[in-house]
């Protein structure tokens, strides 16, 4: 393994990556991926109303800029983004907004956030955009602002905003950039039928993506059970140079990122570290098809390919949605009945999550919905205790001890669980899924996670509490204190200093006010004189 | 025997004087205990526990003065973690000092205010705003919900309300379910 690790150091540009390496675990669940393959993508209908959280991305809500009743056109900017880590919201078709309110969101907690709610007029009319002639006369700082307008994020699932990732610190040098369609879930294949579809707009956006992080090399990863994608990703990078259009065996979760450079440059990515500490950067494939209609068509990210599958609907299939699509609208496009549904879920069976409503809107990262009934999701099964197997360690894709963290987590032993590095847990169920006892581990490490975050957080107000008490006190000190010198330096001065003193200078201090009073009625007189004169001539 | 007496004098001299020169010329200021049990406090400043702030708390429980039990806003969490700090057994709470509530923060009803800024002098983390005759209202972000502004208020405006959770506060819930000893 070193010595293909230098290999590949030393000959760079030429010779990218003729090895594959494997990550440690990893499962092989059923696919279920011809299912939505079996029809060319198709337009959604344009919907009535469009509901559009304003929290779609990681990181900040994003900012409001428009009112009910205002009049909005296709690809206008409808929030801005608010803070560094935040991505604007456009809107994705034209008409009137009728709403700025919390509305339900697809999240696991069912809960809602701040959305607008805008009404088609149906005429789908565009707001005058401007294309980049030639992006490559932009220096990559400007290329990272129209990324950053056009409100773009990935679209693998995580929605980071994407322009961050084109920003790599100044003292890191991208070499290589992954352009990752390894889409490694069950059921979701919109990146599939993209990368069939829409190869040019990926390698276009490909190129874009390698200017503006002045990389060398790109690296198309496609696992082996695409093959139609991969022809279309070859045929599309002909006459490039430096792009490999690479096969990667197919095993879960080799899509994560992390997993991802494991297997194509065979380096570790390091705990609480990311990609661009190895040199490399990735990026969805469908993160660069929206580059793409960004730069060369003046687009902003306002629709996705979204795959609608599962037993649940009659055609299940790939669709281009407008974000703000009603998710039981797509379902009955597809021939499927919301109210004969065991179960939505919102990205796959792996990592997705059940959605507590089928009328929730698609958002940016919504990847795939599965509309299942039991057949795709049997019941799940009764919870056993642990047997101390060990399966769920020889699965996991980041060498961690599931077992250890699944003890610790239950018992809530929070300083424990990090001892065990739970936060380099990628959260990709592969422990639960070899579980012989069928206990959701994940469960548990997202419990783990979610209440030592609390904790950080509570710790932290707690100190800017205690720091804003202490400076009150501080202050009230101080204040006293000069309160008391003053009040002492009167004194002294009353009972040391010349009393007639004292009461001189308040004598002279009020004959010069007698004084400064009597001149100003004096001029007013001789002014009323004047006056007086004037009006008599 | 003489020897042996003498022997361990010596080592006994020599062992106290270095010791003693330790003890001068390896000090620590100030009390190391008090600022771990004040880490551990909530920082709400509410005085509940009796003593007029966290700290002068924590420095009553180092001496032994006061109890572990005596801080509500802290709860369970506090008790256990001061427990394990101070390796005592963890109690309930004791109830003489207040019930456990949810996160509260203080809101102030802006038109009944008439400006008197005597909620702005009880609020020990400076987190209300205002002038004298003027509006004030309260920083959501930098209160501690210590309800001390309340009892001050001589038009009633200040409401203690609970914080909401939303997505960004949204945590994963602890697994439920019943095990089962044999696959049903």
């Amino acid at each position: 393994m070193e010595m293909a690790v230098s290999c590949f150091r030393n000959h760079g540009e030429t010779c990218i990556m003729e090895q594959l390496w494997r990550f440690h675990g990893g499962v092989h669940p059923e696919q279920h991926k011809a299912l939505s393959t079996r029809h060319p993508v198709q337009t959604a209908r344009l919907p009535k109303r469009l509901t559009l959280p304003l929290n779609q991305h990681i990181g900040e809500l994003a900012e409001p800029i428009v009112k009910p009743g205002d009049k909005v056109l296709k690809g206008q900017m409808i929030a801005r983004a608010s803070g560094y880590v935040s991505a604007p919201v456009h809107a994705p078709t034209s008409g009137t907004v009728l709403d700025v309110a919390q509305k339900p969101i697809p999240h696991p907690s069912g809960l809602s956030a701040l959305s607008i709610v805008i009404e088609s007029d149906g005429e789908d009319r565009w707001v005058a955009s401007q294309a980049v002639a030639d992006y490559t006369s932009l220096d990559p700082s400007a290329l990272r602002n129209i990324v950053r307008e056009a409100g773009i994020v990935g679209l693998g699932g995580a929605g980071f905003p994407t322009y961050i990732k084109l920003n790599p610190s100044s003292h890191k040098s991208v070499k290589t950039l992954i352009l990752n369609g390894v889409e490694c879930e069950p059921y979701i294949t919109c990146d599939d039928m993209l990368m069939r579809e829409r190869a040019d707009e990926i390698v276009s956006g490909m190129r874009i993506i390698l200017h503006a992080l002045q990389a060398e090399e790109c690296v198309i990863a496609i696992e082996d059970n695409k093959p139609e994608a991969y022809e279309a990703m070859v045929a599309a990078t002909r006459n490039e140079q430096g792009v490999t259009v690479k096969h990667v065996p197919t095993i879960y979760p080799e899509g994560s990122e992390k997993q991802l450079v494991q297997v194509l440059t065979g380096q570790e990515v390091p705990s609480n570290g990311l990609a661009i500490h190895v040199g490399v950067v990735c990026q969805n494939v469908g993160t660069a098809a929206a580059v793409h209609r960004a730069i060369h068509h003046g687009e902003p990210l306002i629709s996705r390919f979204i795959t609608v599958t599962g037993s649940g609907v009659k055609e299940p299939r790939n669709m281009e949605v407008l974000f703000g699509t009603s998710m039981s609208e797509l379902i009955e496009q597809c021939g499927g009945d919301i109210d004969h549904l065991d179960r939505l879920i919102m990205g796959g069976p792996m990592m997705g999550f059940a959605l507590h409503d089928t009328h929730l809107p698609v958002i940016k990262t919504t990847n795939c919905i599965i509309a299942a009934t039991r057949a795709d999701l049997p019941q799940p099964r009764p919870v056993m205790p642990c047997i101390r197997c060990g399966a769920c360690a020889d699965a996991c894709p980041v060498s961690l001890l599931p077992q250890q963290l699944y003890w610790y987590a239950k018992h809530k032993e929070l300083d424990k669980v990090q001892e065990y590095n739970l936060f380099d847990c990628i959260e990709c169920g592969c422990c639960s899924y070899v579980c012989p006892s069928n206990i959701p581990l994940v469960q548990y490490y997202r419990f783990a996670k979610g209440e030592i975050w609390i904790k950080e957080r509570e710790r932290e107000k707690s100190d800017i509490a205690r720091q804003r008490f202490e400076f009150r006190n501080q202050r009230l000190e101080t204040e006293k204190a000069e309160r008391e010198t003053r009040r002492s330096k009167k004194k002294a001065a009353l009972k040391t200093g010349n009393e007639s003193d004292t009461h001189d200078a308040t004598q002279t201090e009020i004959k010069a006010a007698m004084e400064r009073v009597q001149s100003k009625q004096e001029i007013a007189k001789t002014g009323n004189e004047k006056n007086a004169e004037n009006t008599a001539e | 025997m003489l020897t042996a007496v003498l022997a361990l004098s010596v080592l006994g001299i020599a062992f106290g004087l270095l010791l003693g020169f330790a003890a001068i010329r390896f000090k620590i200021q100030g009390d190391p205990l008090v600022d771990q049990i004040d880490a551990l406090l909530p920082q709400t400043q509410c005085g509940q526990c009796t003593y007029p702030g966290c700290r002068p708390y924590a420095t009553a429980i180092a001496k032994g003065e006061a109890d572990i039990n005596q801080c509500p806003p802290g709860g369970e969490t506090t008790i256990q973690a001061l427990a394990d700090l101070l390796d005592r057994d963890p109690k309930p709470l004791n109830p003489e000092h207040g019930v456990i509530k949810p996160k509260m923060v203080a809101v102030i009803d802006e038109p009944v205010c008439i400006g008197c800024t005597l909620c702005i002098q009880a609020c020990p983390v400076d987190a209300i705003l205002g002038a004298p005759k003027q509006m004030h209202t309260v920083i959501a972000e930098e209160c501690t919900g210590c309800e001390l502004c309340i009892p001050p208020c001589p038009v009633d405006c200040i409401d203690m309300v609970t914080v909401k959770q939303d997505v960004s506060t949204w945590k994963w819930p602890y697994p439920v379910f019943a095990i089962t000893e044999k696959p049903a």
